[in-house]
């Protein structure tokens, strides 16, 4: 351990400067966000990640938040294990009927205010599993979408950039 | 009597059909079929993958010392055929998961249950009928103070959707029986009728943490159905990235295991490690996790020289960086604590199981594609193949380790041999055609299975991820430890949601 500590003082920061704003996702940021909402999120967002059915290449890319480069909780983003305690729900994959249930149940437990983000394409419009019976549709149709992230997977940049937006971009897209 | 039948069935299928990917092809019947799912029981053949093509049952086999590969086939029109499950257990979800998904009844195997099917698909999907939205059956566990406890299918972290229900005395885990399907997408429906390219993409999406092993054995399918080759330079490359990918993932899992033991800074070394091999990838490749890279034919992205000399370089620090984090995780007796003699596997179960990847080799089942089914380019290359016995979650952790070391030097290997030329063949179908392709993943083996048309486009495709034949033996390695000890386990097999529920 002593010598990881070392190159740590060696090598320097990994960590990733704050990426710039992405006006597509303000925008979208902004409609979602009234402002008695933001204020209330006060700069902190709680995420919880619902699976629901992904290929699991979005897991790989939002785990990828967590590592020294994103470190995400750094801007006052973290992962939580359930959705009581949390404000967002970032959803990946095509809703399989299987998963169903899961998902509005995770969402009913979400207290209010809540936001939901759609990421990867499968979140979105269903990716390349589009047209299989076994699958609902794309997140919106089970559950209201506020804030869309395109990718197959999303890069970790675009996924917090999009959480970035929420946490204090209308600030700036959505004057008072 | 069942030895001599099977001998018999693979001589038959060597002199009919000698087919370029090296499987045998032969048709047969009940008696056959039967002879066959007992020597998968009695060890003479590992049971390599079982599924429905419209008509037909089919079962592919590998013999035990791995010279012979056979699909065996037989008639199910009439909506039956005789269960392999009955005779050799590791069928039975594979059997369950078919019947759900095209109605045949395999007779006498011994789980009514649905698998895949949770009974609220639509009437439009699988074997019909309305939604019957009935509990699901989970194996009893009786004595005096056991309790369960029911997990997910949405789990704590940021992982796959599954349940587990476990039955416990204590903190003394007593029985787990998982429940998965939840991420079951419809990928063999989807299949017909998609063009190669379509299909290819879908492929390389059954599990995105293999995604390159796919593409590869997809794409390895089709040559093998068309009889094509592939330019040398693009199956180096494609060697370059399936060992890309497998380093990745075992940097990242070694990692994750001592997070599990409370080992944080070592984690985060070893994802600090990933990010920087999936941003090489980025740069170098155009995608983070090489998707949609290999294409059937070649491949679809070129390695600059500036590449090469990046990976080069890249190679060199993963190999200087994660030997600080194997050595925090020899030096630390405080995870060797929670890692040895914690969620053993028999090499009996699996061996019976035909458990694939360091799942298998961390028990004793001496098998690597790479090197028992040989194909492009690992056929010429030398690396060994670690092995363990004692099933462990320090063993398979071990594998894990000593294989990032020889992908690292067959990369270096590959990229000597690397030399100017064209990326991609073109692929002329003009009858229809089938082939058959093992990869091997990190994670184990992928077995595709692929029939063309006339036209060109897809007739059937089955895919078979490793974790069809890992899943059940983890709740095999689990019985007896603690609950607490469970992110371990499930952590060092790293089975594939997806990737199973297809």
């Amino acid at each position: 351990m002593r010598s990881l500590l070392l190159q740590a003082l060696l090598r320097g920061r990994a960590v990733l400067q704050r990426p710039e704003d992405d006006p597509v996702m303000l925008d979208e940021a902004a409609q979602a966000l009234a402002v008695s909402g933001r204020r209330r999120l006060g700069r902190s967002l709680a995420i919880r990640e619902i699976d629901s059915g992904s290929c699991n290449g979005c897991e790989l890319e939002i785990n990828a938040l967590n590592n020294p480069v994103y470190d995400i909780e750094r801007f006052g983003l973290k992962f939580v294990a359930s959705p009581r305690h949390a404000d967002i729900l970032l959803v990946t994959g095509p809703v399989t009927w299987n998963m169903l249930e899961a998902v509005k149940r995770a969402y009913n437990a979400t207290p209010e205010p809540k936001w939901v983000i759609a990421a990867g394409d499968c979140a979105i419009n269903c990716g390349v599993f589009a047209g299989s019976a076994a699958c609902v549709g794309p997140v919106s149709s089970v559950i209201p979408v506020d804030l869309h992230v395109p990718g197959c997977p999303p890069e970790p940049i675009r996924i917090l950039q999009a959480l970035l937006a929420l946490v204090d971009g209308p600030e700036v897209a959505c004057p008072k | 009597m069942s030895h001599a039948l099977s001998g018999t069935l693979i001589d038959r299928a060597r002199a009919e059909a000698p087919d370029p990917d090296g499987f045998g092809r032969v048709a047969v019947s009940e008696s056959e079929w039967i002879a066959l799912a007992r020597s998968c029981a009695e060890g003479e053949h590992d049971l390599t993958a079982l599924w429905i093509d419209r008509v037909r049952a089919r079962m592919a086999l590998t013999s035990r010392d791995r010279a012979e590969k056979v699909i065996a086939s037989i008639d199910c029109g009439d909506g039956r055929y005789p269960s392999v499950g009955l005779y050799h257990a590791p069928a039975i979800r594979l059997e369950r998961a078919m019947r759900d998904l095209y109605g045949v009844e395999p007779e006498g195997l011994p789980d009514e249950r649905g698998w895949l099917d949770h009974g609220v698909w639509p009437e439009s999907y699988g074997r019909g009928g309305a939604p019957r939205h009935e509990p699901y059956r989970f194996l009893a566990a009786e004595g005096q103070g056991l309790h369960q406890i029911p997990v997910g299918p949405i789990h704590a972290g940021i992982i796959e959707p599954g349940h587990f229900r476990f039955t416990a005395n204590g903190e003394t885990v007593v029985r787990l029986e998982e429940r998965l399907g939840y991420a079951h997408k419809g990928i063999e429906s989807l299949f017909t009728g998609k063009t190669i390219e379509d299909a290819a993409k879908l492929a390389a999406r059954v599990s995105g943490d293999s995604t390159v092993a796919y593409s590869f054995a997809f794409a390895r399918a089709v040559e093998a159905a068309a009889g094509i080759q592939v330019p040398r330079r693009a199956v180096y490359l494609r060697g370059i990235m399936a060992e890309v990918e497998r380093i990745a993932h075992h940097i990242n899992d070694v990692g994750a295991i001592c997070n599990d033991a409370s080992a944080v800074a070592v984690h985060a070394h070893c994802t600090l490690l990933r990010e920087k091999i999936l941003q090489f990838c980025g740069r170098c490749f155009g995608h983070r996790l090489m998707m949609d890279r290999i294409i059937p034919g070649g491949i679809a992205a070129d390695l600059g020289g500036g590449g090469v000399t990046e990976l080069r370089r890249l190679l060199d620090e993963c190999e200087r960086d994660f030997e600080d984090a194997v050595r925090a995780y020899d030096g630390m007796p405080s995870i060797q604590d929670r890692t040895v003699n914690t969620g053993r596997l028999s090499p009996a179960l699996a061996s019976n199981f035909g458990a694939g990847g360091f799942v298998g080799r961390a028990s004793g089942r001496n098998f690597d594609c790479r090197r028992d089914a040989a194909y492009p380019p690992y056929g010429g290359l030398s690396f060994a193949v670690p092995l363990r016995r004692e099933g462990d979650v320090n063993a398979r952790t071990w594998i894990r380790i000593e294989e990032v070391g020889q992908s690292i030097g067959l990369i270096r290997s590959l990229l000597e041999l690397l030399e100017p030329g064209p990326l991609r063949s073109e692929l002329p179908i003009a009858s229809a055609c089938e082939g058959a392709a093992l990869v091997e993943a990190f994670r184990g083996d992928v077995f595709v299975s692929l029939r063309l048309s006339s036209d060109g486009n897809v007739a059937h495709c089955h895919i078979r991820d490793a974790s069809c034949f890992q899943w059940p033996l983890l709740e095999a390695a689990i019985e007896g430890n603690i609950v607490a000890d469970f992110p371990l386990c499930n952590k060092s097999f790293n089975c594939s949601y997806s990737g199973h529920d297809m």
